[in-house]
């Protein structure tokens, strides 16, 4: 081909000019957002008088949103940098019996054992991240390793020190600590008292808590759970960090080849992962008093799902931490809102199953939009 | 093309050994700024292994690499990308789940402070990749569109572009044509010569005789890991390349018989 001719500047006939509705609905949350949409919807219609939608009821299901979308958005980074974690809710219920140990067993300031047990948990998270990336097996397999080891261990320690497989009287040990209320605290209280007194919420009609509001703030839970988002959302659309996220998932070589250093972006999601899990078990150690050896049984499944109906792709390369809280949302309205209405929890898992294959359905629809594959 | 300014990369006598495999027996390639240098060679003959010792992924064994008049050893590819050697791999160029103007910056992501953060300045980045393309001869929906939506021959002009927006001295492209359509092919030939015109050293690996000899200034052949020699354009035939790259006598034969259009 020896007619090498300048590439002509006119505009091409075949690109076909999108409406600006397609454009503006072709993005991963889409999945997320519609599922909002139907999700309240129905429980506006169908639930409305349940309580569901008072302040106690809001309190409950955004809580339960909120612990979901902690271990989401830990999830959602890694899972588009390209890698999975299964160890999650085995890393949650270890963290938990951890600051229970150094707390209660051994004594130690709560503050102490909350930032060892951190130190810990990103410790082993980077483990995983180093066996993934120095042996080159599938993260599913180094992390299943880790849902068993980490479970065993959480099982072990409480029943060879402690002779029984939960272990309390954390909310005494936590009494005028400084990092405790970080955690278990609850913020904007005055607020709600006013609310309570200006009657826009409900308050106790009787009792030693007579006139103080049902909801006396905002828990550090969900604080944490917003934080998080924000924190992963800006870090993965507006950094450079976060391109190399995408890069690392999208085409490990190809960034490689491009100067992305791959490896250390993806320790260093292994690491953000574990951190996710352990603000989690802290805040659910601090509220609860207790850690138990069977705490976070299934959340490594449960934080993928949030994040595969939030629209990233099981490949990797490609999702939304926007997309993963609002999947989260999702999980925690139904699995709340079911209760509400009063119907039989056990299709609570029918619901899930069903709704993760629309997701994939309609996610991998929307990955074909985008990437013009046929 | 004049030769008598000093070669920008010098590779004498590069041996390289994968344990009991001598890929290499000792090649030698001098590249100018400013020429498109063909590395021609059938499958098996070292191409590939000899491109990865001038990017910094393989150590030669024996040898040495001379850049810019200077001894250099390159200990991994992002120093070589530093010194001004870049190279675009024919299937591992782009991501294409990420918009063109994230591949373009891959790795080179500019950069905009806020206060002690710094973000990624999607503006500029946006802005310079819509008017990169453009030079390129590519008219893109928007910088946001993903590379999964471009051609294959688009998706090497876009790597090209982006290596030698940053500052390529000498740019390798491993088979850029190979997967390609004729039209395709056309633009990226068209590329290259674009690219050459700016002064920029060209190192064109290919197996194909015809889509080196419309851009080619020199050429080199590979054979069972050694130099066969180097040509001037002009000097050589396309039938004697061919020749060269089989290595004999059958594929004249075969050549024959198929009417001289492989």
């Amino acid at each position: 081909m020896s007619e090498v001719q300048a590439p002509t500047t006119v505009e091409d006939e075949r690109v076909i000019q999108r409406s600006r509705l397609r454009e503006s609905l072709i993005r991963p949350e889409l999945g997320g957002i519609v599922g909002t949409v139907i999700v309240f919807t129905l429980f506006a219609l169908f639930a409305f008088d349940s309580g569901m939608f008072n302040s106690q009821g809001i309190m409950n299901w955004s809580q339960v949103s909120a612990q979901f979308m902690i271990i989401a958005v830990g999830a959602c980074m890694l899972m588009i940098a390209g890698e999975f974690d299964l160890s999650v809710g085995s890393m949650i219920g270890f963290s938990g019996m951890m600051i229970a140990i150094f707390s209660v067993t051994l004594g130690w300031p709560v503050w102490l054992a909350i930032i060892v047990t951190f130190a810990l948990a990103v410790s082993i998270g980077a483990l995983n991240g180093i066996i993934v990336v120095r042996t080159g097996l599938p993260s599913f397999i180094v992390t299943l390793a880790f849902l068993f080891i980490l479970r065993g261990f959480t099982i072990f320690f409480p029943q060879t020190i402690e002779r029984k497989t939960i272990i309390g009287g954390i909310k005494d040990a936590a009494e005028g600590d400084w990092l405790a209320p970080v955690f278990g605290g609850k913020i904007l209280t005055g607020l709600f008292q006013w609310m309570g007194e200006a009657g826009i919420i409900a308050v106790f009609e009787r009792g030693t808590r007579q006139g103080m509001p049902v909801v006396e703030g905002v828990p550090m839970l969900i604080v944490w759970a917003l934080v998080l988002v924000f924190f992963g959302h800006v870090v993965l659309t507006k950094t450079r960090f976060g391109n190399w996220i995408f890069a690392a998932g999208g085409d490990a070589q190809a960034a490689r080849y491009a100067g992305v250093p791959v490896n250390r972006v993806k320790i260093l999601m292994f690491m953000f992962t574990a951190f996710c899990a352990t603000v989690f078990a802290t805040c659910q150690v601090m509220e609860f008093g207790s850690a138990g050896a069977d705490r976070g049984l299934l959340k490594e499944f449960e934080a993928i799902i949030a994040v595969v109906i939030g629209g990233a792709l099981l490949t990797g390369g490609y999702g939304s931490v926007i997309g993963a809280a609002l999947g989260a949302l999702i999980f925690g309205v139904v699995q709340q809102g079911l209760f509400f209405a009063g119907v039989e929890s056990s299709l609570f898992r029918v619901f899930l199953g069903v709704i993760l294959l629309f997701a994939v359905i309609l996610n991998t629809y929307v990955r074909r939009m985008i990437t013009g594959e046929r | 093309m004049t030769t008598e300014h000093a070669p920008i990369v010098q590779m004498k006598n590069i041996e390289k050994h994968f344990g009991s495999v001598i890929a290499l027996a000792g090649v030698s390639v001098e590249v100018f700024p400013g020429e498109c240098h063909c590395l021609l060679g059938d499958n098996g003959a070292g191409k590939s292994t000899f491109i990865k010792t001038m990017s910094g992924v393989h150590k030669p064994t024996n040898g040495e690499i001379h850049f810019e008049g200077k001894p250099m050893s390159f200990d991994r590819p992002r120093e070589a990308m530093t010194a001004g050697i870049a190279t675009v791999y024919q299937d591992l160029a782009m991501i294409p789940l990420m918009s063109v103007s994230r591949n373009f910056f891959m790795g080179n992501e500019p950069l905009r402070k806020f206060g002690p953060l710094r973000f990624f300045d999607h503006d500029h980045a946006n802005e310079v990749t819509m008017a990169e393309m453009r030079k390129m001869g590519i008219n893109l929906r928007g910088p946001d569109q993903a590379v999964g939506t471009l051609s294959g021959g688009e998706r090497q002009t876009v790597a090209i572009a982006r290596a030698v927006y940053f500052g390529a001295k000498v740019l390798i492209l491993d088979e850029p044509t190979s997967a390609l359509g004729v039209r395709q092919t056309a633009n990226v030939l068209a590329t290259i010569d674009k690219v050459r015109k700016q002064g920029i050293a060209v190192v064109f690996i290919t197996h194909n005789v015809r889509h080196a000899m419309a851009v080619g200034d020199r050429f080199t052949v590979l054979n069972r890991g050694k130099t066969l020699g180097t040509a001037q354009r002009g000097q050589i035939t396309p039938e004697e390349l061919q020749d060269l790259m089989a290595g004999g006598q059958e594929m004249v034969a075969l050549e024959g018989s198929l009417g001289g259009t492989v």
